[in-house]
């Protein structure tokens, strides 16, 4: 069991000089630049969180690196080799939490090893290890339909980790859930984290979920995407979110987002909402009359 | 003050059932209604006896169909024609459907000229069928199947086209195969549409049985009953005839519904 638990050689990613142009009607060069110049290294073990407001590129980067598109400039490099299209060392866990309604939950874990090189015994006990590890025992005969929102997150969460991935990428898996929720499931992942240290990178646009759970937070930026800024979070895990020292990276981190909010607005146009108020910008405690404009 | 509150909670909690309940014999209000004032009317003698007969006549005739066999005779023929005709348009209505669905090539090859094909009205093929087949079974086969196969392609290749793009990428990520994709995401996603599809090709084969029999006349069948019953002026065997065929109809409707809700428990639509 253990052996098969441990993870193979060097899991670091790297990324450097990554773009990413589209086809694009409405932009004068009939190119839409979404990603351009981004250097990234994700040390092996380690949580990177990349944030940044809706449009920044921040989904677009982790569709790459999962190999869903492989159509980019620049290098994708895990473990030193360059990636080629999806791959089982890459897992995933999506915003909408995409189980197959017709599996039950071990069904749908078990959907994350159908091609591994397992027996049909090993499969079983890393599906049951791994439905335990998300603490989902009682429930493996469910459907999706029977399981809430946070269950089935949970469910997606064991998905991607049932096969051992060298990396565990995460597209703002938390988006859509309610706070309440939601904080307990981060939480969960921190503790998941600490157990498999297996590579996390997190994408999100929540500034405290990025500052709870990565050792880096890299702050991304929209037209084209690009890295802002790296912040190091030299905090201790398991974290508490009223840690002053906390409370003053998550600050600093937000920062950000207002300064360049003022900065970029025009002054004859009014301010945008952000386009997904339920996640982590709009925090109690800013100043009225502050606007979070990217 | 919150006494009442909770006890309107507690009310609101057990009343839907009640009403439910209750509604499924208010199905029932109407038919019954009907019958009564057929039987009064009839009774009272002030209709024309040979235009409106009797429910009690009607009875007899049924007794009468059911004792001499005639019923089974011609039941058994009509619904060993639809299950033909239901079987050979549902299996190649699942094929089509999936080749249309699945693969862009042979939706753009074939996709226009089945979309002008559904389009002619299903008894305008019966000349055409009549001329090459006869008035025999096979033709009216053939035109079952067509009945069936129609809204089975439809269906299919809709349920096909309609999986929703975040599964298949779940597939890609997980490497499967063109095959595991097929099979272990595509079909299992379309399969309430394919029910959809085959439900209605059992619907519209047993309509169109009753309608080829009756316009393709030849042979024994419930159609013929119908078609007996009226070249005799027989109101009595024709209004058997239409209560069999309704109820035949009623019978597959259910069975298909409860076969539904076996198949699609995972849909959290069934209860």
């Amino acid at each position: 069991m253990t052996t098969l638990l441990k993870p193979q050689t060097s899991n670091e990613l790297d990324i450097r000089g990554l773009g990413k142009r589209y086809t694009h009607d409405q932009a004068k060069s009939g190119e839409l630049q979404v990603l351009e110049g981004i250097d990234l290294h994700v040390s092996e073990g380690s949580f990177v969180s990349i944030v940044g407001a809706s449009g920044c590129g921040k989904s677009t980067l982790l569709r790459l690196i999962l190999g869903l598109d492989t159509q980019y400039e620049g290098q994708i490099l895990l473990g030193g080799q360059p990636i080629s299209g999806t791959g089982r060392e890459r897992g995933i866990v999506f915003q909408d939490h995409r189980l197959f309604p017709w599996l039950t939950v071990a069904q749908n874990i078990a959907v994350g090893l159908r091609n591994a090189p397992y027996t049909a015994r090993e499969k079983a006990e890393l599906v049951a290890a791994h439905v335990a590890l998300v603490g989902l025992e009682g429930f493996e005969r469910s459907w999706p339909h029977q399981i809430s929102g946070g269950m089935a997150q949970r469910v997606a969460i064991a998905r991607g980790l049932v096969n051992r991935p060298r990396v565990l990428l995460l597209d703002e898996p938390f988006g859509a859930l309610d706070a309440l929720t939601r904080s307990r499931l981060q939480n969960e992942l921190q503790r998941i984290w600490q157990k498999e240290r297996i590579t996390m990178l997190l994408v999100t646009h929540d500034v405290e979920e990025a500052v709870f759970l990565g050792d880096r937070v890299v702050v991304m930026q929209p037209s084209p995407g690009r890295i802002r800024r790296t912040v190091d979070v030299d905090l201790p895990h398991p974290r508490n979110r009223s840690d002053p020292a906390f409370i003053r990276l998550r600050d600093d981190v937000l920062s950000d987002f207002i300064d360049s909010g003022a900065e970029a607005r025009s002054p004859t146009q009014p301010p945008q909402p952000p386009h997904k108020p339920q996640g982590g910008l709009p925090v109690p405690g800013l100043p009225a009359g502050l606007q979070l404009a990217w | 003050m919150s006494g009442i509150s909770r006890d309107a909670a507690e009310l609101a909690a057990v009343q839907p059932l009640r009403p439910a309940d209750r509604s499924r014999w208010r199905g029932f209000v109407l038919p019954v209604a009907a019958i009564a004032l057929w039987w009064l009317l009839s009774s009272l003698d002030i209709a024309n006896s040979a235009l409106l007969v009797s429910p009690a006549k009607v009875f007899d005739t049924a007794v009468d169909q059911v004792v001499t066999g005639r019923l089974w005779r011609a039941l058994s023929a009509s619904l060993a024609r639809e299950a033909t005709g239901f079987v050979i348009g549902t299996v190649s209505g699942l094929l089509l459907g999936a080749l249309l669905g699945l693969s862009p090539l042979f939706n753009r090859i074939v996709g226009p000229s089945f979309n002008t094909f559904k389009q002619i009205s299903l008894f305008a093929w019966i000349p055409l069928i009549s001329v090459w087949f006869g008035l025999g079974d096979v033709a009216k086969v053939v035109f079952l199947s067509l009945a069936a196969l129609v809204p089975v392609v439809v269906n299919t290749c809709d349920g096909i086209r309609t999986v929703p793009p975040g599964l298949l990428e779940v597939a890609r990520v997980y490497g499967f195969t063109r095959w595991q994709t097929v099979t272990q995401v595509v079909l299992p996603a379309a399969l309430p549409s394919i029910f959809t599809g085959v439900y209605l090709a059992l619907i519209y084969s047993w309509l169109a049985t009753i309608g080829a029999e009756y316009l393709l006349v030849a042979g024994k069948g419930i159609g013929n009953t119908l078609i007996e019953g009226s070249e005799h002026f027989q109101m009595d065997l024709v209004i058997f005839g239409m209560l069999v065929i309704g109820t035949v109809g009623w019978l597959m409707n259910a069975a298909a519904r409860a076969l539904e809700r076996r198949l699609a428990r995972w849909t959290g639509r069934a209860t």
